[in-house]
């Protein structure tokens, strides 16, 4: 649904969802879905399913721990 | 994202649709829930999961900026986010690194040799599962088909039930009628049982009026012989015995 979206109605679209917990969970819900039903839930899984998932999760855990590696910079401006 | 449409609007649609396809159509591709029972025959999953290239990026993504960009766009764009992360030290290049390079390209190595393996192991397992459920559903499926031609049996031996109550009426036939001669000969016994005991009852009556006759005939001769008869009869035997001894000296 978010692919349809044109971008100068983004705000107007963003305005109508429903950010209560249940629909954030019911969101949650269907993303997972979609994901599991596209690279999981087949005959013949390849490796992209998974891997797509631990390089999101280094990419993530990479900007939490941003502030904490700041400090290894070989340079101070750039 | 249409399959969501459609299930928004299919209980409106649903009146205006003819009825569904039958139940026994098999699916190629994910069937939206647009028939009115949607959980019978689930439909089979799909082969192969969405292409990802280079383990990493989803096939879409380079499909989305070949339009515009052609084959080379997604690379580019890749080339470019990398040099900026890496002068800006967005990226900070340090020891970590250097140990992320090593696990990716032993990790990289390993699955390249022994991948393939690894799925046609997996495959087989896979294939083993299914095969024991096809198994269940092919030996339940057949034992129903026995179990109905049993039933169609049992329903051409329902029509044999005239024969069936026709043997027992002559079963019962004969029963009553071996009952009813049996009685006969009992009624014939006992009548001639009667009937012999007067006939026996006349002979032994006859008899014993004879007996009795004979016994007073007897009784009234021997009384009859006076001693005067007798005396004649003895001397009369005695001639005669002297007779018959002379004769008797005369052959000797």
């Amino acid at each position: 649904m978010l692919m349809d979206v044109k971008l100068g109605q983004l705000t107007s679209w963003l305005a109508m969802r429903d950010f209560t917990p249940g629909g954030i969970a019911g969101a949650v819900r269907r993303g997972y879905d979609r994901y599991y039903n596209k690279y999981i839930n087949v005959r013949k899984g390849g490796l992209g399913g998974i891997t797509m998932v631990l390089a999101g999760y280094v990419i993530v855990s990479y900007i939490w721990s941003y502030d904490h590696l700041k400090h290894d910079r070989h340079r101070k401006y750039h | 994202m249409l399959s969501r449409l459609v299930l928004r609007a299919a209980p409106a649609a649903l009146k205006s649709l003819p009825p569904p396809f039958p139940a026994g159509i098999l699916y190629t591709k994910r069937a939206l829930h647009a028939s009115q029972q949607c959980l019978a025959p689930v439909p089979p999953l799909p082969e192969k999961g969405g292409e990802v290239r280079y383990g990493l990026i989803p096939e879409e993504f380079f499909q989305f900026l070949y339009p515009k960009t052609g084959v080379t766009g997604p690379y580019m764009l890749g080339t470019g986010l990398l040099l900026y992360f890496l002068s800006k030290e967005i990226y900070i290049v340090n020891h970590e690194t250097v140990a992320a390079a090593c696990i990716l390209s032993v990790l990289i190595y390993g699955i390249k040799k022994y991948g393939s393996d690894v799925a046609a192991f997996a495959d087989k397992l896979n294939e083993e599962k299914v095969a024991t459920a096809l198994a269940v559903k092919n030996d339940a499926i057949k034992d129903l088909e026995t179990a109905i031609e049993q039933e169609k049996k049992e329903q051409w031996r329902v029509e044999g039930r005239s024969y069936l109550f026709d043997a027992k009426r002559n079963n019962i036939a004969m029963l009553l009628e071996a009952n009813y001669r049996e009685r006969l000969l009992t009624v014939y016994n006992e009548v001639k049982k009667r009937l012999d005991y007067q006939v026996a009852m006349q002979l032994l009556k006859r008899q014993k009026e004879q007996d009795h006759m004979i016994q007073w005939v007897e009784k009234n001769v021997v009384q009859s012989i006076t001693p005067q008869q007798q005396k004649d009869s003895i001397a009369k035997c005695i001639l005669d015995l002297k007779a018959l001894s002379k004769s008797a000296q005369m052959t000797v």
